[in-house]
């Protein structure tokens, strides 16, 4: 109870009511789960505009996590036919996911236009649910852009084909549906702000696959893997799956932040697409991102997860997209699935209530018949 | 880069957040061109045409860097009144012979003067050749030919003669600036248009791109890789960006060059210290039977010892190399164990090694970190060449294809291999990976960096350290005592490593080895500290000149891991670049001729008049006490005869060379020439393809008909092989890892919509590809990131092949080879394949199995009327004549 009367406090009175601003809205988890003073909420910034789609973040959580191949299942092995992703989608298996995006040069006018958009008068990454009191223009960065500028002819028209790269992730929400609904308690909000599944506390209800927004979570398929075919007459060597049946998502390499090292994505992306750090930090870095971007007449780019006032309070891995969300299959708006539950629980009153006055009236009706 | 080198493709994108403009020039979309400011897709095979043409435009428009290139280059030499061009002969340089196919070179020599004294002339640097019977060597090919190119080492090749000839006026036509302007003067705006499919205005936002980025303050950068390599003139294409790079000043300054990008961890290091047939260590080239019998011959045809630089130090480095093989046996009465190296008798690259298997001439062969059933062109030839072997050794970390073509390569569902048929011998041997053993990595910059062991390695394996070693050992046991002059050699080298607590070579007693050592006087046993050190009097080792410094004080400089290097700018606290820990080469150049930076922006090197000696933030590339203004005397000859503006030091005349008069097989200036197997007629000269390439005209080799010869049509389409970022070359260290298997399970073609529309491809459906050699079947994918290009009126659809997959074998993902489609033509200076561009069909739907595969390939033979001649004869005059033809009509025949 100590949050909800700090959440009071912090609120007083007029404000929105404690419960209300713990289900939705901006807030700090970590103080929200009872953590106490002293942490700080970590997260990842992913620019996209220098990811060079190597995949080598998806590599690396697999090795670090021993999330299992695909190759193994019966829908592994088959290329896709979708640009260069042949991953598909996040889930239990695949932490990270690199989309690859193929586009005529109509698709970056309209991704221009609707970026400068976005940006006037703020630029905030969720094209609604705008705070409407933050003026958030991007402005020139503070050094300029040193050598752009020097040479004399600029590149003219657009080009023939764009194709669009990014690594995808949890999002480590503000308000995780996930967390939200585990009925066994396995999903926790760590120290760091982070949501991670405890996988031996888990019953692999599901009730989280269906809660999250983003599509992130998944069930790990129970079985078998094959780690070396049989030949020459030798079986083949076998293993149980790591964490079969049962939730599984980035941890944001919990294992390694406890130790003060970098999540395995972010150590490894050669180009600096993936940041870590101090999700302040992040979220600062985007915005002087954006504007140096938007200086350089690319206003086609905008942020994702920067706005703490949308459907999830803001989300821990905070993006920067060259185009619009859904382009790269993430949901334009997306909403926690408990975000409506006062409103919900309000409406389930009154018709609580309302009915409770039907059957009443019905008794009462019941007497005069009688 | 961003596709083949993600890693090193860090620093494009921190250039690129700090201004920098990146331009890609490929004929596909990668990776790289996702991040480029601008794409130019080019036609495949016509890179001349385009840097041919950015030289033309920097000339005319007189935008070159004055000061630079007459101090700099040879642009003021003149050249010999014989020398006959390209312009005049239409597409033939003076000198062709159309017996031998082959240049001879002589007319393109350097004019002579004829006031100089008579110590100043060396006779006859180098040129036993020109004398020596002209022998052929097993491949059909002139030993005269082969020998030139496979003989000469990373400086230029010795000159004719030392009395060159200038005019600092550029008055007289016949100086090399001049020649050029000629040469390149063909090569417009319009000719790139119509040759390589680029836009007028895409050809200007190049150009002036360049230009403008280059000067005084600024500096451009060409990185290349096996795009410009693997093709018949590939050593050609790299030459022209040279030409334009010294033309605008681009050499040896910061942010300048022409980058070598290496496609594995120690591909420098593995031709520093070669795994080449035709290099000893530190380009030192291999003697050659008949004109290398003794020593100071083989010196003598290295370099002249009165030319300019430091290959007249040959001597040295030769002597020294063979004391650290041979030791105390290694002395001045048998010319230091010379003998003892075995002679050339002609090339030997991979290719003739295969054909000659198949003649069975080839009795054991040792497969080491390849994959050549898979990742060699023509990789059917190199798998049938397998099967005549007597033995076979495949050291690899997996059971690669090349280990396990007898029992489940493509050729025994066919039908063309059958198991029980197959003698070789394979014996597979399990490797240490980079993990478990200790060396160096010399990377792309030259840069040897160590690595240490984490683990030992399991069970067999080992590092190919330990397994020569040992294998060593073994050979010398069991020739122990022979009295055959031939097993001295073995028996006599320097084979005494200390083992570590495992029983191990010490890799650090190998480093060095290389490194070399003081072997007699006071200072006996120190390690050297540079090349200049080295004598050839037998009083100094070295294993590998150029690396001589490595080791330097007795430190392991490849091993300095100071986090970003330290302060200095060029970071020289981490690992250690050869030479001398030079970062940028000839980096006198990044000075002007009075020896002050060209500019604040682009300091590197100076003159320090107080000092009297060369400073700056790099180790100067240079005499360090030759002033500026040094004029060398005309009787000097070695690193004394470097002027002060003479930065190239290991060019025979201390130039940058903008017209190379030896050196070159197929030319002294690169011309425009097309593929072995292209759909368009040479639009810049009469002949169609290199004159000079290397052919083999052999019954399982047949190439295409080009331009619109009988039969071109049935092989209508271009493909280029590459490889993606998921998987690594032929598969060995990724085709065998889940994790990187399932990123990219299929092999797949790249097509665009056009194409797809053309052929009735479905994107995720299945093709079937042909080419004059194979059949083989890939996934579709069609994406705009493939365009057709317009070239010379016609429209070409080029098809991407990524070449990583392989049948057989027990990788956890297989596809047919790309490479099994490609033909052998090779560069003719280098033996490169030409493997990024050649002709095929493709067709929707899966290939046929078994016998009908071949049914197929046969019929497609038969229908184009393909014979051992069709595109092999050289040089090739096509009909009808040049000039453009309707796109629809050449579409509407595909």
């Amino acid at each position: 109870m100590i949050n909800v009367l700090e959440a009071i406090r912090q609120w007083g009175p007029g404000s929105r009511t404690w419960w209300q601003n713990q289900l939705s809205g901006a807030t700090d988890p970590i103080t929200d789960a009872g953590w106490g003073e002293g942490h700080v909420r970590k997260g990842f910034f992913t620019d996209t505009s220098i990811c060079i789609g190597c995949k080598a973040c998806e590599v690396a959580c697999k090795e670090w996590n021993r999330v299992p191949a695909r190759t193994a299942s019966e829908h592994g092995g088959q290329m896709l036919g979708s640009s260069y992703d042949n991953t598909g989608h996040l889930g239990a298996d695949t932490w990270r996911h690199v989309a690859f995006i193929e586009q005529a040069p109509d698709q970056l006018v309209r991704a221009r236009e609707s970026g400068a958009a976005l940006s006037k008068p703020v630029s905030l990454g969720m094209p609604t649910r705008r705070r409407a009191d933050e003026q958030d223009a991007p402005s020139p960065p503070a050094g300029g852009v040193p050598h752009a500028s020097m040479l004399a002819t600029e590149p003219v028209g657009l080009p023939a084909v764009r194709w669009l790269m990014s690594s995808d992730v949890c999002k480590h929400c503000t308000h995780a549906g996930c967390l939200d609904v585990c009925p066994t308690g396995a999903l926790f909000r760590t120290e760091f702000g982070t949501v991670v599944v405890q996988a031996d506390v888990c019953n692999g209800c599901g009730y989280c696959v269906a809660s999250c927004p983003f599509g992130v979570i998944g069930r790990r398929e129970d079985g078998i893997v094959e780690l070396a075919p049989a030949h020459d007459g030798k079986e083949a060597v076998t293993a149980k799956v790591l964490n079969g049946g049962v939730a599984q998502k980035c941890t944001l390499c919990y294992d390694r932040l406890v130790d003060g090292m970098t999540p395995a994505c972010a150590q490894t992306c050669p180009t600096t697409s993936i940041k870590f750090g101090d999700h302040s930090d992040m979220v600062a870095k985007a915005r002087e991102r954006l504007a140096e971007l938007h200086a350089q007449g690319h206003t086609e780019a905008r942020l994702y997860g920067a706005n703490p006032d949308d459907g999830v309070g803001g989300t821990g891995s905070v993006f920067l997209l060259m185009d619009d969300p859904e382009v790269y299959g993430l949901p334009p708006d997306p909403v926690v699935t408990t975000h409506d539950l006062p409103k919900m629980f309000t409406m389930a009153g009154i018709a609580g209530t309302a009915m409770l006055g039907v059957v009443l009236s019905m008794f009462v009706g019941h007497g005069r018949m009688q | 880069m961003a596709e083949c080198h993600p890693v090193g493709f860090q620093w494009v994108t921190e250039a690129k957040l700090r201004g920098a403009r990146v331009i890609h020039v490929d004929p596909r979309f990668t990776r790289t061109t996702a991040q480029a400011d601008r794409h130019i897709p080019i036609r495949v095979g016509s890179d001349i045409a385009l840097l041919g043409a950015l030289i033309n435009h920097v000339l005319s428009n007189e935008l070159w860097f004055k000061d630079y290139v007459l101090h700099y280059t040879n642009a003021t030499t003149v050249v010999s009144d014989d020398f006959v061009d390209t312009e005049e002969l239409d597409g033939l340089f003076s000198g062709w012979n159309d017996e031998t196919r082959s240049y001879d070179m002589s007319s393109w020599a350097y004019a002579e003067r004829d006031d100089l004294p008579e110590e100043a002339v060396d006779g006859d640097s180098g040129d036993d050749e020109v004398d020596a019977p002209d022998p052929v060597d097993e491949s059909g090919h002139l030993m005269s030919e082969t020998s030139r190119a496979d003989t000469q080492g990373s400086g230029g090749p010795p000159l004719e003669h030392a009395r060159i000839k200038k005019d600092p006026t550029l008055q007289n036509p016949r100086c090399v600036l001049n020649i050029l302007r000629r040469h390149y003067a063909r090569y417009t705006p319009e000719m790139v248009e119509r040759v390589c499919g680029i836009s007028q205005e895409d050809f200007a936002y190049l150009a002036d791109s360049i230009v403008q980025n280059s000067g005084r303050d600024r500096t451009t950068a060409f990185c290349y890789a096996v795009g410009w390599t693997q093709h018949s003139d590939g050593a050609q294409m790299i030459r022209t960006s040279t030409i334009l790079q010294l033309l605008m000043g681009n050499i040896g300054r910061p942010g300048s060059g022409v980058m070598a990008l290496r496609g594995h961890a120690s591909i420098q290091g593995s031709t520093d210290i070669p795994t080449l047939y035709n290099l000893l260590p530190g380009y030192l080239p291999m003697p050659l039977a008949g004109s290398s019998d003794t020593l100071a011959q083989y010196v003598d045809n290295i370099a002249s010892t009165k030319q300019k630089g430091y290959w007249a130090n040959a001597d040295t480095y030769a002597v020294s190399l063979l004391k650290a093989w041979w030791g105390e046996k290694a002395t001045a009465e048998n010319d230091w164990g010379f003998a003892y190296i075995p002679r050339l008798t002609g090339a030997h690259g991979t290719y003739q090694t295969v054909m000659a298997m198949l003649e069975d001439k080839v009795a054991g062969y040792f497969v080491l970190g390849q994959n050549p059933a898979v990742g060699s062109a023509h990789s059917r030839m190199q798998r049938r060449g397998l099967a005549h072997l007597k033995w076979l050794v495949v050291r690899d970390l997996q059971m690669i294809e090349t280990a396990s073509f007898w029992k489940d390569s493509p050729e025994i569902e066919t039908g063309e291999l059958r198991t029980e048929d197959i003698a070789t011998e394979v014996f597979f041997l399990p490797a240490a990976n980079h993990a478990e053993k200790s060396g160096t990595f010399t990377q792309t910059q030259r840069l040897l960096q160590w690595r240490h062991k984490a683990v030992s390695p399991p069970g067999d394996c080992m590092s190919e350290l330990q397994f020569f070693y040992l294998l060593g050992q073994k050979i010398r046991e069991r020739l122990a005592g022979s009295p055959l002059e031939r097993d001295q050699g073995l028996l006599d080298l320097t084979w005494d490593y200390p083992l570590d607590e495992e029983g191990e070579v010490d890799p650090e007693a190998v480093l060095k080895e290389i490194n070399g050592y003081q072997l007699t006087g006071p200072k006996a046993g120190r390690l050297l500290s540079s090349y200049t050190e080295m004598k050839a009097d037998g009083s100094t080792s070295g294993g590998c000149w150029i690396y001589t410094g490595v080791y330097a004080d007795g430190i392991n400089m490849s091993a300095r891991r100071t986090p970003h290097g330290g302060d200095q700018p060029l970071e020289h606290e981490w690992g250690w670049a050869w030479p001398a820990d030079r970062r940028i080469l000839y980096n006198r150049a990044s000075a002007d001729p009075d020896g002050k930076p060209w500019s604040e922006r682009k300091k590197l090197v100076w003159w320090d008049e107080d000092a009297k000696r060369w400073t700056g933030d790099d180790v100067p590339d240079f005499p360090v006490g030759t002033r500026p203004d040094y004029v060398a005397p005309d009787t000097a000859g070695g690193p004394e005869a470097l002027s002060g503006t003479d930065p190239f030091i290991m060019q025979a005349d201390g130039l940058g060379w903008l017209y190379a008069p030896r050196g070159m097989v197929d030319g002294p200036m690169p011309t425009h020439y097309e593929p072995a197997e292209s759909p368009v007629v040479n639009p810049v000269y009469g002949v169609q393809a290199s004159p000079t390439r290397k052919t083999f005209r052999r019954q399982d080799n047949l190439f295409a008909a080009s331009g619109n010869e009988p039969g071109a049509e049935v092989f209508p389409f271009v493909f280029t092989t590459y490889r993606l970022t998921e998987h690594h070359t032929a598969g060995g260290m990724s085709r065998w890892l889940p994790y990187l298997s399932e990123l990219q399970p299929e092999m797949f073609c790249e097509v665009s919509p056009e194409l797809a529309n053309l052929r009735g491809l479905e994107n995720g459906g299945w093709a079937t590809l042909v080419s004059p050699r194979a059949v083989i079947e890939a996934r579709v994918l069609v994406t705009p990131r493939m365009r057709p290009l317009v070239a010379d009126g016609r429209t070409v659809h080029q098809i991407g092949l990524p070449y990583h997959w392989a049948v057989g074998g027990r990788a956890i993902v297989t596809g047919d080879s790309a490479n099994d489609l490609l033909g052998v033509v090779l560069d003719p200076n280098v033996n490169i394949q030409e493997a990024k561009a050649a002709a095929c069909d493709i067709r929707p739907g899966r290939r046929p199995q078994g016998a009908a595969r071949l049914e197929m390939l046969a019929e497609y033979q038969g229908r184009a009327g393909l014979t051992v001649e069709t595109s092999q004869e050289a040089p090739e005059r096509l009909e009808p004549a040049r000039g453009p033809q309707p796109a629809e009509q050449v579409e509407e025949e595909a």
